[in-house]
Parts: structure tokens; C-alpha cells; sequence
């Protein structure tokens, strides 16, 4: 007979501003298990999560704790039934101590706290759960690992039965990421539930004992991990459903327009994002990049516009080098970019859309004369583009934050195509998009293609990627694996080589 | 993002939501009701203190624009207020917070008093451009100290902006009390006045100078600059999202040190025009804060160039309100205190500029 789950979660559905973050979601966590909520950037897991911890309320669906039905009205009460998350920014004061920074914030500790006691408490934790935390250490003295450490004991301490952890393993060292993994497995073994929140399959397949896999939104299944792997999950967090051909011409291929060789670069953090990455587009053919969002993607479009340093190896566009140079040159050589933000960079939401369409040509005659910019100009060609690119608005004097996501996309196509490419480097561009817009943004890259663009199309969608790209390079952990033409290549393999596998491949 | 939830354990709650516009007629609204609340508050306080809040602020009216020498003196306080407000404001639409207008008008001051009385061969007609231009650099190069730690390594410009007035204001102070003292001055701080080619003549017979010129077109300029010049357009786009600045390749560093120099410029004409137009000499006090006030004016006028010079008229009369309330007994200092009060209400009314208040029935949706 099956226990009781810790929490169950059924028929939860969140929904923001034109965006369904939760669709129907359920879930459930027993005690003893490390359970790992499994999904791509955007699928949902943190709003689920936040939903867990009281910081939103569902829209509709009921929460469960030990089989009790609960209202979770704020964090106070979330905590209150034994339920503490650990963020992936910590919430802690630097200049406090340890022991000051757990017990920050409770309220039965009288006026004044009796230190020695909280100290002698933590230890006792720390060994139970084998959680090495100094109490008198100050916050800011700490490694990143430590502090982790001290969220952990933190939630513990206020007695979480139900732990949960947002990718806990961004921001650790292999060795510290071993070490927090004793340590959830511990705790699981004192009868709390660990939910892991992550996309990264490795260590899916290290520590979780089942896992929920959610995508877009719904969730998709929950598997027992000895009855599954790590190319049946990553067919489960990307989707593969019916592949959909379209007829589109063969390429008509023009010279090599964007080269890189054995690029390195850092993240933001300062770890390696990319690895010796090597690749090369051809005029009139689409690059898709295939892969497992956080793997790189963010930072290949980076180092190839300007916005990001290359530590090592070559970036070369129409046979010159471009390593390192400031984004306005990239500018300047005709290359589109479509970022993955698109509202924030590559449109400014509080600017009017006559003011969006100059962002790339502002200092361009007849955009600008020598000091004025050409008001009735701009207009004329914000005017065109709406109509060219067929993009609804309320008005080209209205801030663009007003529009809905299809037509932000669809305005920001529209600027950097009408630059006249020669390179199209795209992220994620129909991320959130309804279908209509998705279509749109098919064809828009289509035309280009044709036009004899060559186009490095980011997407994290195998069926689109599949659809569109001539060639598909697949990026897993910073590293290239293979560019594989789309005709020779099916999903299995491009699957295997997302999960960081090299599929035997038969000669010839 | 979750609404932040101001209220509990009532029935109701209180909820704030974002507002995605803020309509035209809530950004006049609001600040106009924000200024009659402060007053109100203002009213509360005098009465407490014993005085009757109506004829205080009659007076106070009275004062500032019931008479020519009012008006006339309100316009006088208008002008280092209109050119400072500049200042700040265009530094603000870049998010760079330069709260040293006040340091940066003492060093354009003292640096327009250096031609005024040490560069007596200048031809009549050079000497009060010259004093423009080395007032515009005093201002300038005391903006541009700050700048450069800002642009290259993220030095914070609140503080550093904040703490070179002071080093300002005892820099000029040792100049009026130590070497430019005037030897004929029966010993008071005071320096020589300067000669009738370094001043701004006065118009209508009153103590307005032409300053008040300087300020109109600049408020004319910068209007143009922002709203129709390159350069203004990269100054709105790295103020809104430095992200897409960046995208765009513009260069953000330069932004920063251009836009602190004209911040800082503008603020030292101001004062360039106090010693030139005013005071022709220099004294150990030019400016009663005439460049923190000008904070409350960019804020009050959302940084609009036309409002700054309304807003600005404003607080000139509040200020010389304040002196002609000193003969009921009251300091001047009262204005100051509604002045702090109508900014804490502006500051708190532009919450309900971008979130709308709702109120629901607990467990309502």
C-alpha cells in the first residue's frame, strides 16, 4: 500500500499576463525520496515551486500536505507546514553570523536570544545531516558552498519536512556539488522529501529517485529513474510529437559568411560556457543550434555580436576577424541579432516603437544628419515596417511595452532584417509565442534564408529546429558535438548528443 | 513579479498592481495633489507650533507674488534653480544620481570669479564669456571627478557626487576668508567686487539678471537635445535598459562622462550667474541649497525641461515666501520644511503613479 505523499499538488494552473506559466500541473513528493522537478527554462518549474512556498497563489487546483488540504497564503504559512526552499540567490546578511542569519525572522525566541543554545542546536544539526557549518562564521567569510550550507540548515532548523532546492548546482564547484549531494541524500534518508528543481540530465541521473518532467507548462510525466534514461528524458523535456516537413527549396549555398574556431569564452559567473566551439554558416543556409537550454546557447550568440569576450580562438565573419570587437562594429558588418530578451535588449520597453526601429541605424543618414535625427523619416519607415511586417499596435507613438509578445517579435525582425543582414544570429526567437507569431517568424527566416542570409538559429524546440535548419550542430556543455546535415541526422541522435552521449555512428 | 501584499489580517486586502501606462492626467494629478497634501501637513505642523497656518501661507503668498519686488525676487531664486534642476535632470534621464549640483555651482562660482578678478587684461567684451565658459568647467571638472570612477569601475555617484560638495563649499570658503579676501574690505569674508565688465546687467530695475536668459535657453536647448539630437536619443535608451544600449553598440562609458560633464556644466553656470548676476563678488554662502532643491524640482517636473522652469518659479516663491513670514515670528527655515514635506509626498505619490490600488474582499479574487 503506498504512503501517504508529503505534498501532492493536483490540477494546479498559474496564469500571468498572457502567459499560462502552470497548465493543470501535478505533483507529488513522498517522504524519503529525492524527487527532481526536470524541465527547460520557461516550463514552469519555478512558478510551481513559488506556488509551493505560498509566494503565488494558483489560479485554480488544490495543495495537499500529508494529506490534509492547505491553503498556502504567504511564505509564513508555507514554512509554518514544513516546507523551505532554498533559492538560487541566497537570502542571507553578509555582515551576520551563521547562527544569527537561521534564526533570523522566528518569532519564539523570546526578547532576547540565547545564543549558546541556537549554536549547540545548529551543531547538532550539522552533524545529523552532515552539514559542515561553522555558527559563529560570518556570512560574508563563507565560499558560495558554505553559504548554501547555511540556507540548508537554515530551512532545517525551522523544522522544513519538505526541502526544495532551485538549481542548486549553478553555482558550485564539481566537488561541492558531490558533497551537497551526500548531504541531500542524508536528509532524505531522515524521512523529508527533497525536490530538486534543475535541467541538467547528469545529475538527474545521479540523485533523483523519481522525477517529474515538466514541459510548457504541463507537466509530462514522472518516471522512476532505473526505468528510465537520460535520452527518454530529454525526449520528455524538449517534446517530440509528429515532425512536421516543410517544402522549402534546396540551399542555395553562398560563401562561408561566419566562422569560429575553437572559441572559449567565460559565463557570468566566470566558469568556461564555451568550449573549443567550432562551426561555420554558409550564405543561405540555417544553422539550427540543437540543445539543452543553459549549455552555451546565450553565450555563442554573445561571443559572435560583440557583447561577450572571447578567451581563446577566432571568430570571423565574411572572411575577416571579428574576435573581440565592440558590438558596433558586428553592427556595422550587417549582422542581425535577435537576443533572447528580446524586451529589455533588444527593445526598451518604455521607447515608442519610431524609437525602437532606430536602435541599429540611429547614427545612419537619413536616420540622422550630422546632430538631428530625421523625425518625419523615422516615422515614415516605422510606418512601413508596421505595414510590411503586417504588426499590430496601438499606434508608432505608443511604448512598445504595450504590445502583446507576437508583434514585440514581430517589430524586432522587422528592424533587424530591414538592416540588410548578410548574418542572422537568433535566440529562442519564438519562445512564448502563440502560433500565428511562431508561423510569422518561420517565414520571416525562410524569406532571409533565401535571400542568401545565412542564419544561426538558436531554438531549444527539435521539431523546429528539424523543420528549419539546413545543418544542425548540436551544443552539449559548452561544447560543439557534431554538426550533422538535417537529411542524414533523426531525432534519436540529435537527442543522444544533447544528453552529452556520441551515438555509435555506422560508416558510411 | 507577486503584488506586494501592504496589509494584513483584515477582512480586506490591500493589494497594489503595476500599472502598465501612467495616463497623462495622473502624472499632472498626482503631483499637484501631492504638493496640497504637504501642505496640509505643513498647516498641521504651524498650527501646532501656535501659529495660524492661513495667514502664514497668505503671507507666504503674498510675499512671493503679491507685489513687483516679490514677484521680481522669486524670479531671482527661479534662475540657479531653473539651471540646477537642468542639471540634475539630465543626469537623471541616465540614471547617473549626481546629487552634487550644490558643490558643482560653488566651484562654477568660484571658478567665473578667477577671470572676474584676476584676469584684468581681458577686453571688456571677453569677459563674461570667458567667465561663462571657466564657470561651465568649474562645474564641469567637479562633475567629471566622479564620473570617471563611475564609468570605468562602478564607483557608486550618489556618494562620491554627495560628498564633494562639501568639499566644494570649504574650498571656496578658504578662498573668500584666505587669499582672495579683499585687502579693503574692513576684514570682512568677502572678496573684491568685481568690475562692471564681469557683471550680468539687471532688467526692469529689479534685482533679475540676465541669467534668467541663460536659464530660458537652456531649458530651450536641452528640451531639443533630448528630444531630437543623437545624443539625446542614446541618453533615453541607456537611462531606460543599458542592456539594449549595449546591444546597439553604443558606448556607455562616453555617455556617462559627456552626460556628467553637462550635468555639472549647467550647475556651474548657475553659478556663474549668481556671482556675475547677484552678488558681484563672492561671499561664504551663494546658494541656500539652491542644488539639493534643484532634486525636488527634476523629480516634481519627471525631468521634463518646461516643467523644471514652472516648478522652478515655484519654489523661488516658496522661498521667498519664507522670508516674509519671518516678520510674524516664524524662520525662514519653514520653507524648507514644506519643501521636505512636498518632496516626501511627491516621492510617496509616485507610487500611485505606477501601481493602482485595489481593494478586495479576503479570499475574493
Amino acid at each position: 500500500m503506498p504512503q501517504v505523499p508529503l505534498v501532492e499538488m493536483k490540477g494546479i494552473t498559474k496564469r500571468f499576463p498572457g502567459v499560462l506559466a502552470n497548465d493543470h500541473v501535478s505533483f507529488e513528493a513522498r517522504s524519503g525520496e529525492i524527487h527532481a522537478l526536470l524541465g527547460e527554462n520557461g516550463a514552469g518549474k519555478s512558478t510551481l515551486m513559488s506556488i509551493l512556498t505560498g509566494l503565488y497563489r494558483p489560479d485554480e487546483g488544490q495543495i495537499f500536505i500529508k494529506g490534509k488540504p492547505v491553503q498556502l497564503k504567504n511564505p509564513k504559512e508555507a514554512i509554518g507546514l514544513g516546507i523551505g526552499m532554498v533559492h538560487q540567490h541566497f537570502r542571507l546578511v553578509q555582515p551576520f553570523s551563521v547562527a544569527e542569519n537561521i534564526v533570523l525572522g522566528m518569532k519564539n525566541l523570546g526578547l532576547f536570544i540565547k545564543k549558546e543554545k541556537v549554536e549547540k542546536e545548529i551543531e547538532e544539526l550539522s552533524r545529523r545531516f552532515a552539514l559542515k557549518v561553522e555558527p559563529k562564521a560570518k556570512i560574508w567569510q563563507l565560499s558560495v558552498g558554505e553559504q548554501q550550507r547555511v540556507e540548508i540548515v537554515k530551512m532545517l532548523y525551522r523544522g522544513a519536512e519538505i526541502l526544495i532546492l532551485d538549481e542548486p548546482t549553478a553555482v558550485l564547484t564539481p566537488q561541492e556539488v558531490r558533497e551537497l549531494f551526500k548531504t541531500l541524500r542524508q536528509t532524505a534518508n531522515q524521512g523529508k522529501a527533497v525536490i530538486l528543481i534543475t535541467h541538467k540530465l547528469n545529475e538527474v541521473m545521479e540523485i533523483a529517485d523519481r522525477i517529474t518532467v515538466l514541459r510548457g507548462g504541463k507537466s509530462v510525466a514522472t518516471v522512476n529513474k532505473v526505468e528510465t534514461n537520460k535520452i527518454e528524458l530529454t525526449k520528455l523535456m524538449v517534446g517530440r510529437e509528429a515532425m512536421l516537413v516543410v517544402d522549402k527549396k534546396p540551399p542555395d549555398l553562398g560563401p562561408v559568411i561566419l566562422q569560429l574556431e575553437n572559441v572559449n569564452c567565460l559565463s557570468d559567473k566566470g566558469y568556461p560556457a564555451l568550449k573549443d566551439a567550432s562551426l561555420e554558416i554558409r550564405g543561405g543556409e540555417i544553422l539550427g543550434v540543437a540543445g539543452v537550454a543553459g549549455n552555451g546557447q546565450r553565450e555563442l550568440a554573445e561571443v559572435i555580436t560583440g557583447l561577450r569576450r572571447v578567451t581563446r580562438g577566432k571568430v570571423k565573419i565574411g572572411n575577416k576577424d571579428y574576435t573581440n570587437v565592440s558590438p558596433r562594429e558586428v553592427i556595422e558588418a550587417r549582422v542581425a541579432y535577435i537576443p533572447e530578451d528580446r524586451v529589455g535588449m533588444g527593445l526598451v520597453p518604455n521607447l515608442n516603437a519610431m524609437e525602437n526601429v532606430i536602435l541599429k541605424n540611429y547614427r545612419e543618414k537619413p536616420v540622422c544628419g550630422p546632430l538631428f535625427i530625421n523625425g518625419d523619416y523615422v516615422k515614415n519607415r516605422a510606418r512601413q515596417l508596421v505595414d510590411d511586417f503586417n504588426i499590430k499596435m496601438t499606434g508608432v507613438d505608443k511604448a512598445v511595452k504595450l504590445m502583446s509578445g507576437g508583434n514585440l517579435q514581430k517589430l524586432l525582425f522587422a528592424r533587424e532584417v530591414s538592416c540588410e543582414p548578410q548574418l542572422i544570429v537568433a535566440v529562442y526567437p519564438v519562445r512564448g509565442l502563440d502560433v500565428s507569431a511562431i508561423e510569422a517568424v518561420h517565414d520571416i527566416l525562410l524569406a532571409q534564408r533565401e535571400a542568401g542570409v545565412a542564419i544561426l538559429f538558436i531554438s531549444e524546440d527539435l521539431d523546429e529546429i528539424f523543420k528549419l535548419s539546413d545543418r544542425i550542430a548540436v551544443l552539449y556543455d559548452g561544447q560543439v558535438m557534431d554538426v550533422l546535415p538535417t537529411g542524414k541526422t533523426n531525432v534519436e541522435e540529435v537527442g543522444m548528443l544533447m544528453a552529452g552521449t556520441r551515438p555509435e555512428r555506422e560508416v558510411g | 513579479m507577486p503584488a506586494p501584499v501592504i496589509q494584513q489580517g483584515s477582512p480586506f486586502t490591500i493589494k497594489l498592481e503595476k500599472r502598465l501606462t501612467t495616463s497623462r492626467l495622473n502624472n499632472i494629478l498626482i503631483p499637484v495633489i501631492s504638493v496640497f497634501l504637504a501642505l496640509v501637513v505643513g498647516a498641521i505642523f504651524i498650527y501646532v507650533t501656535g501659529n495660524d497656518p492661513v495667514k502664514i501661507y497668505q503671507t507666504m503668498l503674498k510675499g512671493a507674488f503679491g507685489s513687483k519686488y516679490g514677484i521680481s525676487e522669486t524670479v531671482v531664486k527661479a534662475i540657479p534653480l531653473i539651471l540646477t534642476g537642468l542639471a540634475v535632470s539630465i543626469a537623471f534621464k541616465m540614471q547617473l544620481w549626481n546629487i552634487g549640483a550644490e558643490g558643482q555651482l560653488y566651484m562654477g562660482a568660484w571658478a567665473a570669479a578667477y577671470v572676474a578678478l584676476f584676469m584684468p587684461d581681458l577686453p571688456g567684451f571677453l569677459v563674461l564669456p570667458t567667465m561663462f565658459l571657466f564657470g561651465f568647467l568649474g562645474g564641469a571638472i567637479w562633475a567629471l571627478i566622479p564620473a570617471i570612477p563611475r564609468a570605468l569601475i562602478g564607483v557608486n555617484e550618489t556618494i562620491t557626487t554627495l560628498l564633494l560638495n562639501y568639499v566644494a563649499i570649504l574650498w571656496f570658503g578658504y578662498f573668500v576668508y584666505g587669499p582672495w579676501r579683499d585687502p579693503k574690505g574692513f576684514n570682512f569674508p568677502l572678496s573684491a567686487a568685481f568690475p562692471e565688465a564681469a557683471r550680468l546687467p539687471s532688467m526692469f530695475d529689479t534685482r533679475v539678471h540676465y541669467g534668467l536668459i541663460i536659464g530660458l535657453v537652456a531649458v530651450v536647448i536641452i528640451y531639443i537635445m533630448l528630444k531630437h539630437t543623437k545624443w539625446g536619443y542614446e541618453i533615453r535608451v541607456i537611462g531606460e535598459s543599458p542592456n539594449a544600449a549595449r546591444y546597439a553598440g553604443m558606448n556607455i562609458v562616453r555617455n556617462i562622462l559627456l552626460v556628467m560633464i553637462l550635468s555639472g556644466g549647467l550647475a556651474g553656470i548657475a553659478g556663474m550667474s549668481e556671482v556675475a548676476g547677484l552678488t558681484h563678488r563672492l561671499q561664504p554662502t551663494i546658494s541656500p541649497g539652491y542644488g539639493y532643491t534643484a532634486i525636488i524640482i527634476a523629480w516634481l517636473a519627471k525631468l521634463n525641461p518646461f516643467a523644471i522652469l514652472l516648478v522652478s518659479f515655484l519654489f523661488g516663491g516658496l522661498l521667498v515666501g519664507g522670508y516674509s513670514v519671518q516678520t510674524l515670528g516664524l524662520p525662514a527655515a519653514t520653507a524648507y520644511m514644506l519643501q521636505g514635506l512636498i518632496l516626501f509626498f511627491v516621492l510617496g505619490g509616485e507610487l500611485f503613479n505606477r501601481y493602482r490600488l485595489r481593494i478586495r474582499e479576503r479570499g475574493g479574487k
